[in-house]
């Protein structure tokens, strides 16, 4: 029996897994490819879910979940032209200052505007209910999670491993001066970049809204794990960041199954193992600019 | 904008520097001094997982300044409220030894954490300056803890278990049946749990699981999957602030049937909690619907000021302004250290319940009526603020108030 509960842990994991890889893929696409640590990508997972509140009313959820991500990789190409690509060839430090500011703007904003309290917000009532395979339990709404989840990494792959545009922005990573001596300006593809690394932190906070408190401060709270995410699947890895995302979750829920207190620490704990055994993270890739 | 220099680049810097969490950045809200007022201190933690009950804390304590204010202040002077944001045990500890050497506030009043909560209290023992507490629940607070001037609006723990666990029995809800509960992992909710253990179990209850969900935990769907497998006849929540509001969603979401319950409880986190997903019991020190007339009369000046109703945190602030203004006008005096002994002297105090209450000399605790609520049908609702019916008020009328109050095992010793 318990090696039933075991096995439903494990794959709640990889469900859950889902959770995390929506949160942290775009900060692993920002970071891969623009060199910006951004501390702010908690901010828009935030501003994304707050449009998902104020939206839906209007759109249904429908609505706002294409609507939402695609405002905040609006403003993801503003924050861009203001304010990354002064960043791109300074020392790291500077933009990690530069999205620490930009997320505690963003937090204070969201507080003077909707207030501190959480907002009310729902899985819409076409989308509840549970599936059952044999006694496990999956809610409707996680399997679309699910879902979204896969289409998403799905779509960036294709982007950045199958078409001009990923192979302009792939070499722009290893060699700028190359891609420009070659005639082709790298700004427009980074803007892109960073449109697409935000807006997939808003297509985060759409999709989680439903089920997870929607406050100022719902940023800051999943940005950590994010992180740990990025670092134990591997800078500049785009499959090393899904590998680590299912791992999280698994790990998680098999602690959370032994040993309650110690759930959150568990990725922490997981993350100094892996950097211990491969300081570059599970499939980490040698990248020039970082050594 | 006096203040606005404070946010400098290198306060930026600093704070970058040493955070590797994001810390919100709080102004001062100071008002120029006058001679002619007395100025109060209000401290409580407006951002972190806490910020959504610290607002309401805000909301509540300026509408009792305003009404004072409007209707002559107290002795002739205004009341002048200096407001800050309490972040931590440290940042409040030293908040309030400034509010009260910079700032000569005659009392403070506020905050929500226990742990910050002791940290003021020291200090107020210290420079003998009255402390109400309008939100920490901790009973060592009025056990152990406890000083001749830190006092307590806001219920200790076991107060709030005995007056949820009255209807649980009644509910038949705990002799026989197996719990399951999920404990904040931090000071407040170990010492929740413990007085909620031993309530269930004197009372014929017994729990078959118990675990601790650390603080930053936003995903609760593992500890769900281990409730629907010990197949427990209750489920109860000691979680804390936005905690409830993930729990709450994601247990609606499991479509998980067990009945709920919860010792800890303030209302913002389950407004939060969106339609169809609040389910439950729940104790309350007060909640919007108590039907008496000082207190519609605070839920609509409240509700015309702010565009909603209070919450239970706003009614501890007001409150607590409130009794020292009346106070100082029994006084005819504002002096601080005279402050203390009327309150221990039992003056009562209409605190928008059906019976007043006061303070008892032993721990400072405000004695006091509670009450329990139940999670209404989301078809049921008329509006995003209808979110319960009230099961009625602990102690019944003829009770007397003192049966809810924490036990008067000596764990209290007040110095001079």
């Amino acid at each position: 029996m318990a090696f039933v509960f075991l096995l439903e842990q494990v794959l709640n994991g990889l469900l859950v897994g889902a959770y995390y890889l929506l949160i942290a893929l775009g900060l692993s696409l920002i970071f891969s490819l623009g060199g910006i640590v951004n501390l702010s990508h908690g901010a828009f997972y935030a501003i994304g879910a707050y449009l998902a509140v104020t939206l839906t009313p209007r759109l249904g959820f429908a609505g706002a979940f294409v609507a939402s991500p695609l405002l905040v990789a609006l403003l993801g190409v503003v924050i861009e032209r203001l304010f990354f690509r002064r960043f791109y060839r300074s020392d790291p430090i500077l933009s990690l200052l530069l999205t620490f500011g930009l997320a505690m703007i963003i937090e204070q904003s969201l507080r003077m505007i909707f207030g501190a309290a959480p907002l009310p917000f729902s899985i819409p009532s076409a989308l509840r209910g549970q599936v059952f395979l044999g006694n496990f339990i999956y809610p409707r709404y996680r399997l679309i999670i699910f879902g979204v989840a896969l289409a998403a990494v799905i779509a960036t792959w294709l982007l950045v491993y199958r078409t001009a545009f990923g192979r302009v922005v792939r070499a722009g990573v290893q060699n700028p001066d190359m891609v420009g001596a070659l005639g082709i300006s790298l700004q427009p593809y980074m803007t892109a970049v960073a449109a697409l690394g935000i807006g997939l932190a808003g297509l985060a906070g759409v999709l989680l809204a439903p089920i997870s408190g929607v406050h100022p401060a719902m940023g800051a709270e999943i940005l950590t794990a994010a992180f740990v995410v990025v670092v134990i699947g591997g800078l500049g890895s785009f499959w090393g960041v899904i590998a680590a995302a299912a791992l999280v979750g698994v790990v998680r829920g098999l602690t959370i199954y032994f040993f309650p207190p110690a759930g959150e620490a568990s990725m922490y704990l997981l993350m100094a193992l892996v950097l211990l055994l491969r300081p570059r993270g599970l499939l980490g890739e040698r990248i020039q600019k970082f050594e | 904008m006096a203040h606005s220099d404070d946010l400098t680049r290198r306060t930026l810097l600093k704070g970058a520097a040493s955070a590797t969490a994001l810390v919100g950045l709080g102004m001062p809200a100071i008002v120029k001094a006058q001679s002619d007022v007395i100025r109060i201190g209000h401290l409580t933690p407006i951002t972190g997982f806490l910020g959504p009950l610290g607002e309401f804390a805000q909301m509540g304590v300026k509408l009792a300044a305003e009404e004072i204010n409007a209707a002559g202040g107290v002795l002739g002077r205004k009341i002048e409220l200096v407001i800050e944001d309490s972040v931590n045990p440290q940042t409040a500890s030293a908040k309030a030894e400034r509010l009260i050497e910079r700032d000569k506030v005659a009392m403070i009043i506020g905050e929500i954490s226990s742990a910050s909560a002791l940290a003021i209290g020291q200090v107020a023992y210290r420079t003998k300056t009255v402390f109400i507490n309008t939100g920490a629940n901790s009973d060592a607070l009025r056990g152990a803890s406890c000083n001749p001037f830190m006092f307590h609006i806001e219920a200790a723990n076991s107060m709030m278990v005995t007056a949820v666990g009255t209807y649980l029995k009644n509910e038949n809800m705990i002799k026989g049946k197996k719990w399951y509960s999920l404990t904040a992992d931090y000071a407040f909710g170990h010492d929740l749990f413990r007085v909620a253990k031993k309530f269930v179990t004197e009372n014929g209850g017994e729990f078959i699981g118990e675990d601790l969900v650390p603080t930053d935990a936003t995903d609760f769907s593992p500890y769900l999957l281990k409730i629907r497998q010990a197949q427990p006849d209750i489920v109860a929540s000691n979680l804390a602030g936005n905690q409830i509001t993930n729990f709450i969603k994601q247990y609606a979401e499991y479509g998980l049937q067990f009945p709920i319950t919860g010792f800890g409880f303030d209302t913002a986190v389950a407004w939060g909690a969106g339609k169809g997903n609040f389910s439950g019991i729940w104790p309350l020190i007060w909640h919007h619907m108590v039907d008496t007339p000082s207190s519609k009369k605070f839920v609509d000046a409240f509700t015309k000021k702010y565009g909603k109703p209070p919450e239970n945190q706003s009614w501890g602030d007001y409150n607590s302004l409130k009794i020292v203004a009346q106070s100082f006008t029994e006084m005819k005096s504002a002096d601080p250290q005279k402050l203390a002994e009327h309150l221990r002297k039992g003056a009562k105090f209409d605190v928008l319940k059906s019976r007043e209450g006061y303070f008892r000399a032993y721990d400072n605790q405000m004695v006091q009526e509670m009450y329990a609520v139940r999670a209404k049908d989301s078809d049921k609702m008329k509006d995003q603020w209808d979110i319960y019916d009230p099961l009625g008020t602990v102690p019944g009328p003829n009770e007397d108030l003192e049966v809810l109050a924490p036990p008067k095992d000596g764990t209290c010793k007040m110095q001079a």
